[in-house]
């Protein structure tokens, strides 16, 4: 199995690639990892056709953690893992965490090869605390 | 009788038309207590559905309106895309042919719920639903379009008093009130136009 992927979903491009570029200099390329932001016109906004591509590209059979920063990213995200087939949206899941702390440590939980809830649950740690 | 094609086409858009018109002043409600994104946004999702204008009058009306729904949640880029296109898909899934208001009436609390699933939200909370949920009772007690667009209206101005709980508008906290709520006057707009349509029609 390959390690749970990552999926950055910002307002902002420029946040979500910056997030990117922080997790490929903890984790390089052991874990797949995708990043979107922007409306559909590149405005400041999410994208629910962009977040869908987002999963593809990080898709995992282990399963795929997506973090969010403000509150359309996660309905958008929410919106575009029930328009996706049942089977794999099982295995996508939305981390309750800052957006940066939370990929960095996700991502570095699951280059370990962590588990989906394992991944999900060392990022919403940072919430709790 | 089913609704024809023409009368989806012109219901679906003077509703789209409506909200295009004011989406300048929907961005400034939305500067004011949100991150004024929202008459955009709702442009944006409109003149998706306005495009596939053709295409959505040649579906039987309940489809149209869930194409409709998914317009909007594939171009409007905010937290309104998922929401309105839910109102609008619970709509479709729920409407059965021939349309009469009681089953309006059932279909649209059936599609509020789904709204606030979607946004986690309730009543109160100075948002959509505060404009939503007392036109679905307007309509299951069989009051007339004008009064129903007359209902809505009362609901959006209420908004201004309320604390916002849900959204950007919640970070302000006590300063999100005496300003009236972006999509309960987005709603508001929306209800407003299907009266009044409603109302030159029949």
């Amino acid at each position: 199995m390959t390690n749970v992927g990552i999926v950055i979903v910002s307002h902002s491009v420029q946040v979500a690639q910056g997030t990117a570029d922080m997790v490929r200099q903890m984790v390089g390329d052991e874990v797949p990892l995708a990043a979107c932001g922007g409306d559909p016109e590149g405005g400041l906004g999410t994208s629910v056709p962009d977040i869908m591509k987002a999963i593809d590209a990080a898709w995992s059979d282990s399963g795929v953690a997506i973090m969010v920063d403000l509150g359309g990213a996660e309905t958008n995200s929410e919106m575009a893992i029930e328009m996706m087939d049942g089977d794999r949206a099982k295995k996508v899941v939305i981390c309750n965490a800052p957006i940066v702390e939370g990929a960095v440590i996700a991502a570095t939980e699951a280059s370990g090869g962590a588990t989906l809830d394992e991944v999900r649950g060392t990022a919403e740690e940072l919430s709790a605390a | 009788m089913a609704v024809e094609p023409d009368v989806t086409r012109r219901l679906i858009k003077t509703v789209a038309d409506t909200i295009i018109e004011h989406a300048d002043e929907l961005t400034d409600l939305d500067s004011a207590i949100g991150d004024g994104d929202h008459g955009n946004n709702m442009k944006r999702g409109m003149k998706a559905v306005l495009e596939e204008l053709d295409s959505l009058s040649s579906k039987p009306f309940p489809d149209a309106l869930k194409a409709a729904g998914m317009h909007l949640v594939m171009k409007v880029g905010g937290a309104s895309g998922p929401l309105y296109g839910t109102l609008f898909m619970g709509l479709g899934k729920e409407l059965v042919e021939p349309i009469t208001q009681k089953r309006v009436a059932q279909a649209l609390s059936a599609a509020i719920e789904a709204v606030k699933a979607r946004g986690k939200s309730d009543v109160g909370q100075k948002t959509m639903l505060d404009v939503l949920a007392p036109v679905a009772a307007a309509l299951s007690e069989d009051k007339s379009p004008a009064d129903i667009a007359a209902v809505a209206r009362e609901a959006r101005e209420k908004t201004r008093g309320m604390l916002a709980l849900k959204g950007r508008a919640s970070f302000l906290g006590e300063r999100s009130v005496g300003h009236i709520d972006p999509g309960a006057r987005s709603s508001e707009l929306i209800i407003e136009s299907i009266a009044d349509f409603v109302g030159e029609e029949t």
